[in-house]
This record gives structure tokens, C-alpha cells and sequence, in this order.
């Protein structure tokens, strides 16, 4: 750890309240130079206002200060945040996909010779910035064109070249895989030994105690503490933010497996996947694991009828059936939960009463006209039964916290009757008081003899969930590993996965 | 984290079509004071005359845009369904009549004309052509098709009895405004109680999570444009009984006044938003506009610069609202 450097930024007694909510109540915080500094919370602690206080997006109640370098300062809107040196990281916000790497970089500014756009220096100064990052990525691609990572890294670039001194990362990582999230932090220790102060945002606690230097806990709109990483571990981290401990997240009433009620034979899809065998039984978690793009969300897409299967054979409670799409699938008591709940799976300017009912109209209508009563009272009754936090049925699902749409589509498919349900990384922007609930409702659905395939690239996730664990890489089942094989000595070995997962041999 | 609470979606509805209601109730007291010859049995009635027939389009409008598309062919469809109803049903062997009776000259060209609905369904869904494009080009070649079978001729003949219904009145009320009364009726009953309804607001919304959820996008997509084609086939067969002739260049434009009803009733082109009475009120308000200016002498340029800003308006204020 490195001696703490000058102070850049310092947030003292910070409020914030919208009608009818205090989001933050009287927060300090000081970020330094070459010092990164996370800030944790469950959803609705308060981060993002935090943040938004701190880049002019909101402003801050009477009472509280911000100051830079020392010096007392009002923020009225980004552009004068960016100005002070306070940048955020948000690429999509900030970033046209359809422009190249050096326009983005000069977005609203292009540099000019008379009336034309001095290209040569557009391009001379990114790849300059860039360069200065520590990055080479050829300034007249367009920005689409780049994987997510690079358009990061651009990103980060952009706000570089705007001389920012503190830069935000709200979930950086969300949408990395493993080899760009090392790029990612490598990126980060440059900046910090360069002198600059981060502002790092994650669920992820693990990357929290790799790369970060202090951690601010908010819970609550509060300020909970202020502590060294090197004073924390992840139990700790984890009680400072819910007050609950790490083990019992993941425990699970496990019951004694039925039944196969699902089975495939060497499923294959040109391209994507091959030789895709398992069974999954009644009362069992069966855990999918590999990185992106090793093909384990594409498997299951391919069973449940969303994408086409090239061969293999899929059976249910022993029965050879042809899924050619997901009615099919529903039908046949599968429901499968989609990776990005908001792309995939929700109907989000839609009330929570449509969306439970989304899939199963057919069963409370007759002959094509719905049941209106019975809509209300099945919304009503998963609303209760599975503790949907929402005033109404009639709230649109867009205004449901991450863990509470989660629900709401775990509503939707027991709705429909289903036994066996795919979870594709079911805790992805839920926040860790949520995920237990999430776990508890995994535990009522095995008693109520489902069966549950979880796919995560979360490795205490699933290995704490899952009876068995299928590792993919490169769109093969690699191996098969059982519960009684993830510990080693009475610990975790998270290593043999991830090495059979890269395409190693264990 | 942020905790505003926004009204809820029927709460919402509810009151962009009481907004409507009550900019429709001024617009007919300020026109009643303004003129005597607003409120009067003779003028209502040609009011509703002339909104039934757009009106109608309108509704069907409505679907598509719910569903998240956009028909742009929907003029079309009122000019090939109007000529070949007319050609079917006219005694006119010089312009082409050939004399079928009235109700099976009314199917014929119905069924025909609701076929452009199916093409635009297989270019949407099947082809993937944006809505916008396909409805596009398939507006400009079924213009170039009645052109084409019509020679660009009017045609005569029609039976007295088909053209007389259009000004006939039951209960004082215009026939062809029973005749749009009876599909709103129907329309709002689908869109509020059946599946079908709820499959448009579901493939509207999220297309992606619709079927996932084991819903037929395919079944979806055709039948929004088969339902918006139906509704101008019939618009076609009232708007030749009015006209009393085919009329090759008949419903030309009539999409730009289909489409600003249904956004000024609070349909919004993303999707899934909207509603049958928001529609009927927003073409209520157009005809209303453009009837009292007419009373009123005002420059009919002026009326249709004040449509063109009535519909910016009310997206405006809508969007105001959800902010």
C-alpha cells in the first residue's frame, strides 16, 4: 500500500433528499492521490447519488461541502465537474458507438483548420492520450467495432485527455470477461501510480480486495465506515454492509435428489457448441460454469427452443421431445431466466401484473379472452408469496430494484407450473440482501420438487449453490465435477475449475 | 437508487385521455359560441361522418403502433379496397364495373385488400425489413396497382341503394358513424380482455422477453398488419359509398392523419403504449379542428399548421408528464 498522497477530493456532511426519500445523510468521504478508494453498499445505499452529488448531476442539500484540493467548490453540472477534474466513467452514456475512437475522444470539440476537421491532429492527439493510458488502439475505428473492453478503455481515455484528476468506475467489470477485467486493472494501477485518485463501484467484493486501496460502506443513505482493505475480509465487508454473515448466503436446504427429469445427448450446434451430454435430477442444483463465450448460456438458449440445435437429443422425465421454441419449452415445464433480465426478460414499461402473467395468458383465458380477476389475483398472489417488494401490481417493472424484477420473472415462470428452471447468472445487479432472498427461493423451489440448472461466472456462487458442477470451454463440457470434489482440505478449491474452465486439464 | 415513485401505467392512460376529453369539451364550447352553425344536427352529423372513415383507420393504426410498428400503407389499402369495391359492385361496363351484388362486392374486395396486410406481415416479420421501409415500398406499388387496374379513371355506377347508405342516419346518429362506434367497441374489448391484446402490449414492450415467454411473435406480427389492412379495406368501402365513385387517388395521405390521431391519443411509437378511446378522442380532435376552422372562415393553410402542431404538443406534454 502506498503512502497516502494529497487530498483531491473531499465530500464533507453530504445530504441529499428527494421527495418523500433521504437518499444520503450527512456522508464524508476523501479520496487522494494514487489511491483507490471503493464504495460499497446494497442497491439504495446511496452510492450512485453519492456520485452524482460529486459530478453535478444532483446537488447536494444545504449544510454539505465538496471540496477540491482544499478548495470549498460548488458543482452545478457534469461539464463543471469535469473542469474541477472529476470524471465518470459511463461508456454508454458518454461514447457514440457510430463514431470512430479519436471523435469520441473530441466529441463537441473537433480541433479545425478553417471550416474543415483537422483529422492528422484528431488523430495524432488520441493515439497520444491513448498511448499515455497505456493502451494502442488505432483512433479511426469506429467505436462499435471494439470489443466492450477497448470501448472502455476509450472511454477512460476520453476523460484522461480532459485532464480528469479523480475518475468514477461504476461497475467497470459488468459486461468483461476474465483476460479484459486484468487488462481493465492494470489500466487502473496505472492510473493510480500516475497520480490520479479512483473512485471504484462494484457488487463484485472480490475485485474490491484486489485492487483497492480503502473501502467506504454506505448502508442506508449512511455512512457505515471507513476502513484500509487491509484491514477487512470479505465476512467482514460483507456484515459492515447487511449486517448478515457470508456463509449462510449460500446454504441451502439440499434435498435428496429424484429422478432425471431432464437428460441430453450430444447436443451440437455448428459453431457454438458440441457434444453436449448431462442429466439433471428432481431436487437438484446443477451448476454450468465456463467463461463467456464457452458457450453455456448458448446451450441452454439452444434447449429451451430459443436458438436452433444442428443435432443431439433432449429428453424430459424420460420422454424424447423435439423443442422447436420456447412455447415448447414452457410447455414442457422448463422456464429459463435470461442473463440480462432487462434485454431478455422483462417487459419493463409494464406492470408488474403484466409481467407475472406474461407467459402463462393462455391458462386464465378462455377462448383467447383473459380473465381479468384472475390476472389480479395470480400477480397478487406471487407478489405474496415470493415477497415482491412493489406498492402495487400496477407499478411498472422499470421501478423495481434489480432483485425485485429478478423476482418478478421467477413469478412469471411458477406462474406457468414450470419443474425444472435455468437460472443464467440469476444475481447479476442484485444486491447481496436480495441474493439471499433469491437462494431462500431456490431452497422452496427444490422442496417443491423443481429442479434448478444455475449457469454464473461467479465461482462462489455457483460452487456454493450448485450438487454438481459441468465445466464449459469452448463449447464442450470439459468435465463433471460433484459437490464432495469442490473442497479440498475443508476449502473451496475454486482453482481446479477455473484451470479446467480455461481449457487446462485439472 | 433513485426512489421516485411514477403514477401508475392505468393511472397515466386514464389521464392523458381525460386531458383529451376536456380539450375536446372546450373545443366544442369555444366553436358553439363562436358560431351557430357549429352545433347544429346537419353539421355533428357531417363531423362524425367525416371522422368515421379515418377513424377507423385509426384503430387499426393503433395496434400496429402499440405492437411497436408503423403502417405507412394504410392510404393505400383505403384506395385499392374503395376501386376494386366500387369495380366489383359498379353496373358501369365502360369503367369496368362487373355488376356483382353489393354484400358479396363488399367481401370480395375486403378479403383482397386485407391480403396487403399478410404481404406487409411477411416483409416485416419473415424478411426483417424495418416496419417503416416495408410499409414504405409496399404503400408506392399497391398505388402503382390501382393506378394499374383502374387505368387512373374513376369509376361510376355504383348502386344508389350502397351510395344512399352513407348519408342515412339511424337514431339521428350518421351510419357510418355506427359502423366506427361498432369497431371501437370491438377494438377496445380485444386490446383490454384477450390474449391477443395483451401479446401486442407484450411484443410491443420487449419483443426479446415475449418469446421467451413462449409468445408467437410471427402470430403477433401478422395480425396487427392484417388488422390495420381489414380496417382500411373497410374504411375503402365506406369512403366509396360517400364519394358515390371509386376513386383511384382516394385515401392518399390518410396515413399522416392515422398515425397523428393515435399519437395525440398518447400511443407512442416505441410501443406499448396507447389506447383505443386515447385514438377515437385524437381523431375526434383533428376533425373537430379542421370542421369549426372551416366554420369559421380561418385559412385552411392555418388549420393544417395548427394539426402539425397539435400533435408536437401533445408528444410534448406526454413526455412532459413522465419525467
Amino acid at each position: 500500500m502506498s503512502t497516502p498522497g494529497k487530498e483531491l477530493v473531499r465530500l464533507s456532511n453530504i445530504s441529499k433528499t428527494f421527495p418523500g426519500v433521504r437518499a444520503l445523510n450527512g456522508v464524508s468521504m476523501t479520496v487522494r492521490a494514487g489511491e483507490i478508494h471503493a464504495l460499497v453498499g446494497e442497491n439504495g445505499a446511496g452510492k450512485s447519488t453519492l456520485i452524482k452529488v460529486l459530478t453535478g448531476a444532483h446537488m447536494a442539500d444545504p449544510g454539505g461541502e465538496i471540496f477540491i484540493e482544499g478548495q470549498k467548490t460548488d458543482i452545478h453540472n457534469p461539464a463543471a465537474a469535469l473542469t474541477l477534474g472529476i470524471g465518470a466513467v459511463y461508456q454508454d452514456v458518454m461514447m457514440a458507438p457510430h463514431l470512430s475512437v479519436g471523435e469520441n475522444l473530441f466529441l463537441g470539440k473537433l480541433p479545425r483548420k478553417g471550416p474543415i476537421v483537422d483529422w492528422p491532429r484528431v488523430h495524432q492527439e488520441t493515439r497520444e492520450a491513448l498511448a499515455q493510458i497505456g493502451v494502442d488502439i488505432d483512433p479511426s475505428v469506429l467505436l462499435k467495432d471494439l470489443p466492450i473492453a477497448k470501448q472502455e478503455m476509450v472511454a477512460i481515455g476520453k476523460i484522461v485527455h480532459e485532464n480528469a484528476k479523480v475518475i468514477i468506475f461504476d461497475e467497470p467489470t459488468a459486461l468483461l470477461t476474465n483476460e479484459e477485467v486484468e487488462q481493465l486493472f492494470a489500466l487502473i494501477h496505472r492510473l493510480k501510480e500516475a497520480g490520479c485518485g479512483i473512485i471504484y463501484i462494484s457488487h463484485r467484493l472480490e475485485e474490491i480486495f484486489r485492487i483497492c486501496d480503502t473501502v467506504t460502506v454506505l448502508k442506508d443513505g449512511q455512512l457505515v465506515a471507513t476502513l484500509p482493505t487491509s484491514e477487512l475480509d470479505e465476512e467482514r465487508l460483507i456484515s459492515l454492509m447487511v449486517g448478515r454473515k457470508l456463509e449462510e448466503m449460500y446454504s441451502i436446504d439440499r434435498q435428496q435428489p429424484g429422478p432425471v427429469v431432464l437428460e441430453v445427448r450430444n447436443l451440437h450446434r455448428d459453431g457454438v457448441f458440441r457434444d453436449i451430454s448431462f442429466q439433471v435430477r428432481q431436487g437438484e442444483i446443477f451448476g454450468m460454469y465456463g467463461l463467456v463465450g464457452s458457450g453455456r448460456s448458448e446451450v441452454m438458449r439452444a434447449i429451451t427452443g430459443a436458438d436452433p440445435l444442428t443435432g443431439g437429443e433432449v429428453f424430459i422425465d424420460g420422454k424424447q421431445v423435439n423443442i422447436k421454441n420456447p412455447k415448447q419449452s414452457i410447455q414442457q415445464g422448463m422456464a429459463f431466466l435470461t442473463e440480462d433480465r432487462k434485454r431478455y426478460g422483462l417487459a419493463l414499461n409494464m406492470s408488474v401484473n403484466f409481467n407475472v402473467n406474461m407467459a402463462s395468458y393462455d391458462a386464465i383465458s378462455n377462448r383467447g379472452v383473459v380473465s381479468l380477476s384472475k390476472e389480479a389475483g395470480r400477480a397478487n398472489h406471487y407478489v405474496d408469496e415470493i415477497n415482491i417488494k412493489t406498492p402495487s401490481i400496477k407499478q411498472q417493472a422499470r421501478n423495481l430494484s434489480g432483485g425485485n424484477q429478478q423476482k418478478v420473472v421467477i413469478g412469471r415462470w411458477l406462474a406457468c407450473n414450470s419443474k425444472l428452471f435455468i437460472f443464467d447468472e440469476p444475481t447479476i445487479g442484485v444486491d447481496v440482501g436480495a441474493k439471499v432472498e433469491i437462494y431462500r427461493l431456490f431452497e422452496e423451489l427444490l422442496k417443491n420438487g423443481a429442479a434448478i440448472i444455475v449457469i454464473s461466472s461467479y465461482l462462489p456462487e455457483v460452487m456454493g449453490l450448485s450438487d454438481r458442477i459441468a465445466v464449459m470451454s469452448e463449447g464442450r463440457i470439459i468435465d463433471e465435477v460433484p459437490r464432495a470434489d469442490f473442497y479440498v482440505n475443508g476449502v473451496m478449491d475454486e482453482e481446479r475449475l477455473v484451470r479446467l474452465a480455461s481449457g487446462l486439464t485439472a | 437508487m433513485e426512489n421516485r415513485t411514477l403514477g401508475k401505467p392505468g393511472k397515466k392512460s386514464l389521464s392523458t385521455v381525460m386531458m383529451l376529453a376536456v380539450l375536446l369539451l372546450a373545443m366544442f364550447i369555444v366553436l358553439t359560441l363562436l358560431t351557430d352553425k357549429f352545433l347544429t344536427v346537419n353539421n355533428i352529423q357531417n363531423l362524425l361522418r367525416q371522422t368515421a372513415i379515418y377513424g377507423v383507420i385509426a384503430i387499426g393504426m393503433t395496434f400496429v403502433i402499440m405492437s411497436g410498428g408503423i403502417d405507412l400503407s394504410v392510404g393505400a389499402v383505403v384506395g385499392l379496397s374503395g376501386v376494386l369495391s366500387a369495380m366489383f359492385m359498379s353496373t358501369s361496363e365502360r369503367t369496368g364495373g362487373m355488376g356483382l351484388p353489393v354484400w358479396l362486392a363488399i367481401i370480395a374486395a375486403v378479403a383482397i385488400s386485407s391480403l396487403v396486410g399478410v404481404i406487409n406481415g411477411a416483409i416485416i416479420f419473415d424478411g426483417k425489413v424495418p416496419p417503416f421501409i416495408a410499409t414504405l415500398g409496399i404503400q408506392t406499388a399497391v398505388r402503382g396497382l390501382i393506378m394499374l387496374i383502374t387505368n387512373a379513371q374513376m369509376i361510376s355506377g355504383i348502386p344508389k341503394d350502397f351510395a344512399g347508405f352513407s348519408r342515412q342516419t339511424f337514431l339521428a346518429f350518421p351510419t357510418l358513424g355506427w359502423v366506427w362506434v361498432a369497431f371501437i367497441v370491438v377494438a377496445a374489448i380485444v386490446i383490454k380482455f384477450t390474449t391477443f391484446g395483451r401479446n401486442i402490449f407484450a411484443v410491443g414492450s420487449n419483443t426479446e422477453a415475449a418469446r421467451l415467454s413462449g409468445i408467437s411473435i410471427r402470430k403477433t406480427t401478422y395480425s396487427v398488419y392484417v388488422v390495420s389492412a381489414l380496417m382500411c379495406a373497410v374504411a375503402g368501402v365506406l369512403m366509396t359509398a360517400r364519394l358515390g365513385n371509386g376513386v383511384p387517388t382516394g385515401g392518399i395521405g390518410y396515413e399522416t392523419d392515422a398515425i397523428a390521431a393515435a399519437v395525440i391519443g398518447g400511443a407512442s411509437l416505441n410501443g406499448a403504449e396507447g389506447s383505443i378511446i386515447g385514438t377515437v378522442l385524437g381523431s375526434l380532435i383533428m376533425a373537430t379542428l379542421r370542421n369549426g376552422g372551416n366554420l369559421l372562415g380561418i385559412n385552411s393553410f392555418i388549420l393544417e399548421i395548427t394539426i402539425g402542431l397539435l400533435i408536437v404538443f401533445a408528444v410534448l406534454m406526454d413526455k412532459r408528464r413522465k419525467k
